[in-house]
């Protein structure tokens, strides 16, 4: 009690409790967060877990989709895409859709994990189709083969997604969009649901392991460092010629326009 | 005399006994040029030209221009062990295992674009200035031949890596070759040696590319530039410059430490260019392989007004004795391309017919002066514009969420209405400066100072042009047109009726003009001041 007594009015003293509350605070709240969140996942068993989706499918996907996902004259039917698809769609933010545009692109998601895994449950429950997966279960960092991968990318993907997966057009305002910065769960799902205007590539046209392999070269192309500095956007040689006009023969004109300036 | 001089004299005494060099050195190193920055871009042209050269030889000491099947070993991991050709496999060694190797490629792709910008631009410069006139000519079309030459170099260039974006390219001057009617087909197996891709194209264009067109360049460029020395430079009109006389700075030493310092500028743009920026990273685009393709293939600038007419043609074909004629290659890749480059031979000598005019120019037409030369210039630029916008439609699409089909459209009927559109608007603007410069010749510059008058009048002071700048704004000829012969002074009628009509027509066009003040004129404005 010395110790306490003799320091209490150090001046130290506040400041250091301050910190150990917050820290304390901090701590409590984590923790306690923690524990509910498992709370929540281990109270919510599949039935539940399909009900949920059911309702949050009544309010946000029904209008379009239909109440039982049978589909409508606007959107098509969900009955059999599977959890794979759902997950696609609506963790990438595709779904719902911002407007009736040409195609859904990719933006904030709406749904949380959660919402999304619900969503995916009761999907599937209608009729079975190609379950997701995530990003634990892909294996692509140890059986992947880049330089297959990459082999298997010119011959299944560039053609829409560009040599370097910078995304492509399609016809009448449709186009593949870039695969940098997907994760690798969006990536195998595009590839077993075959979302908008892709198709599908089943397991029989490209093997699992093979779809992990193009998965790795993706990873590696959108991690490799810029090798011959600036990129330019790595969408050849129409940016390259925009540069050498405009820095490269703006640059040598104007130095010319300065050597030419008479003397004043 | 020092002791340094007479060592140097002694020299120079010396060479000269033995060359006769002093009398014809005399001559050249005094010899004067024009000082505009615009002179200067044709020697952009001819130092891109040198590093080229230079770098380029770099090159071919690793490159093995071969398309013998080679397994990749080398250090570049996401393609180690695939198949590929020893072309491709080369370029990546350059690439990634010789030193220096990735910049001197990267300098040498930089240095072509630059060379084929610098020399549209001095193309650009010359038709606008009116620097093809008589007796300039021949050196035109040496001009002409030496952009068509650039244009194929360049894309065989572009070729010899072998990789997948190149490989697609050939593909495409394969197709081309085939659209040549009845003998396409039998040329096609001739130039690739068999069925495309074949095993000898890639050594083939190495030939062509590194030894046959850099020789004619060589000489072309030799002789343009002989031509230039011989003929005189041109220059633009000014106070003391006439069609005999040459205004500037002796070449020794004003223009021997400019042109000097500028090739090590040209050098130094080109390099830092190939150190900051990637340019045709071959190795993420992959080896080629005909079975496949990409998304937002390109060619290289100076050829993406070509893929831009292949790519807005309609798809027409006809089958004929058992020979199909596509017309949708046939036109836009051999057709129109053939129009504009003989068309573009040929203007100096289409306008000498369209004003009747023979003389001799070495004073340069500001471009304002000439409305209908000009007019037609931005024209020609519009349509290459619209053919290499969508000769870059799929990129445009993604970035800037368009529809492929709507650019397409828009550059169909674009090619088409722009243009004249373009020839109009120009040719407007043009007579609009005449009349400024009219304005500015006759009432002075508004000096932007107002000044009250003792009965209360405000007035702004117009301040009178130098005479030096009077005189530049007023120096031009303004040729009256032909008068259409239509019979002769016996009633009989020309017998080039129709033609000597025509060539009435456009002689009217282009020698629309607002006419410049005259003494007279100025005259009249000071009585009336």
């Amino acid at each position: 009690m010395r110790f306490l007594s003799k320091y209490r009015r150090h001046r130290f003293a506040g400041p250091l409790l301050l910190l150990a509350g917050l820290l304390f605070v901090g701590f409590g709240y984590t923790v306690a967060q923690a524990a509910s969140e498992e709370a929540v996942l281990t109270s919510s068993d599949k039935a539940t877990l399909i009900a949920e989706g059911k309702e949050i499918f009544a309010r946000g996907c029904s209008s379009c989709h239909g109440l039982n996902a049978e589909g409508a004259g606007i959107a098509p039917s969900l009955i059999g895409v599977g959890a794979a698809s759902v997950d696609f769609q609506v963790a990438t933010g595709r779904m719902p859709m911002a407007d009736m545009s040409q195609q859904a692109m990719r933006k904030e998601p709406v749904y949380n994990e959660e919402e999304t895994a619900a969503l995916a449950a009761y999907v599937a429950s209608l009729a079975p189709g190609p379950a997701s997966v995530t990003n634990e279960e892909l294996a692509w960092e140890r059986s992947g083969d880049t330089a297959e991968g990459g082999e298997l990318f010119r011959n299944n993907c560039a053609m829409c997604h560009n040599l370097a997966g910078q995304g492509g057009a399609l016809t009448q305002g449709k186009y593949a969009p870039t695969v940098m910065g997907v994760e690798p769960k969006h990536i195998y799902e595009a590839m077993i649901t075959g979302p908008q205007a892709m198709p599908v590539f089943a397991d029989t046209t490209i093997t699992p392991e093979e779809k992990l392999s193009i998965i790795k070269w993706i990873k590696h192309a959108e991690n490799e460092p810029a090798l011959g500095g600036a990129a330019l956007g790595r969408v050849g040689p129409v940016t390259e010629g925009l540069l050498a006009w405009t820095l490269g023969l703006g640059l040598l004109i104007g130095i010319a326009v300065w050597l030419t300036t008479k003397a004043r | 005399m020092s002791a340094r001089e007479r060592v140097a004299g002694n020299v120079a005494n010396y060479v000269d006994e033995r060359t006769g060099s002093a009398k014809w050195l005399k001559k050249t190193l005094t010899k004067v040029f024009p000082d505009h920055w615009s002179f200067m871009l044709g020697e952009i042209v001819l130092y891109s030209f040198i590093i080229l050269l230079l770098s380029g030889t770099f090159l071919t000491f690793w490159f093995d221009p071969s398309m013998r099947e080679v397994e990749y070993e080398g250090s570049y991991e996401p393609l180690s062990g695939l198949k590929m050709s020893a072309a491709y496999a080369s370029t990546l060694h350059i690439s990634f295992d010789v030193r220096g190797g990735l910049l001197m490629r990267q300098i040498h792709h930089w240095a072509a674009l630059i060379f084929m910008a610098a020399m549209v631009a001095h193309l650009m410069r010359v038709f606008f200035t009116g620097a093809f006139r008589k007796p300039r000519e021949f050196n035109w079309i040496i001009g002409v031949g030496l952009l068509t030459l650039g244009i194929v170099e360049g894309f065989l260039g572009y070729s010899l890596p072998d990789d997948l974006l190149s490989g697609t390219g050939i593909r495409i001057a394969e197709a081309i070759i085939q659209a040549i009617p009845v003998v396409g087909s039998y040329l096609a197996y001739f130039v690739f040696g068999g069925a495309f891709p074949g095993e000898m194209f890639i050594q083939r264009i190495y030939t062509v590319h590194i030894l046959l067109i850099p020789g004619i360049f060589l000489a072309l460029i030799t002789a343009h530039l002989m031509l230039v020395w011989y003929q005189k430079h041109t220059q633009y009109p000014g106070p003391g410059r006439t069609e005999k006389n040459v205004v500037g700075y002796p070449l020794m030493p004003v223009y021997m430490a400019k042109a000097g310092g500028f090739f090590f500028i040209v050098f130094g743009v080109t390099a830092f260019l190939g150190a900051v920026a990637s340019i045709n990273p071959i190795w993420i685009y992959g080896p080629y392989t005909p079975g496949q393709i990409g998304a937002g293939s390109q060619p290289d600038w100076y050829m993406g007004w070509l893929d831009g007419l292949v790519r807005m043609a309609p798809p027409l074909e006809t089958h004929a004795f058992g020979y199909t004629i596509s017309w949708n290659i046939l036109v836009p890749g051999l057709i129109i391309p053939g129009i504009i480059f003989t068309g573009m031979a040929l203007y100096p000598f289409i306008e000498s017919w369209m004003t009747g005019d023979k003389r001799e120019h070495h004073l340069l037409d500001r471009p304002r002066n000439a409305p209908n030369r000009t007019a037609l210039g931005a024209m020609s630029i519009t349509f290459m514009l619209v053919t290499l916008i969508n000769g870059g439609n799929d990129l445009l699409a993604t970035h800037f969420d368009l529809s492929i089909n709507q650019i397409m459209w828009f550059s169909r009927i674009g090619v088409f209405v722009l243009p004249p559109l373009a020839f109009v608007i120009t040719k407007r603007i043009c007579l609009s400066l005449q009349r400024a410069d009219r304005e500015l010749v006759l009432h002075g510059r508004e000096t932007g100072r107002l000044v009250m008058l003792p009965h209360g009048e405000f007035i702004e002071v117009h301040e009178a042009l130098s005479p030096e700048r009077a005189y530049t704004l007023t120096q031009h000829e303004q040729p009256a047109a032909i008068a259409p012969v239509v019979e002769d002074e016996n009633g009989v009628r020309n017998p080039k009726g129709a033609k000597a009509k025509l060539q009435a027509r456009l002689s009217r066009a282009h020698s629309e003009q607002i006419a410049k003040p005259t003494a007279k004129d100025m005259l009249e404005i000071e009585n009336h001041h």
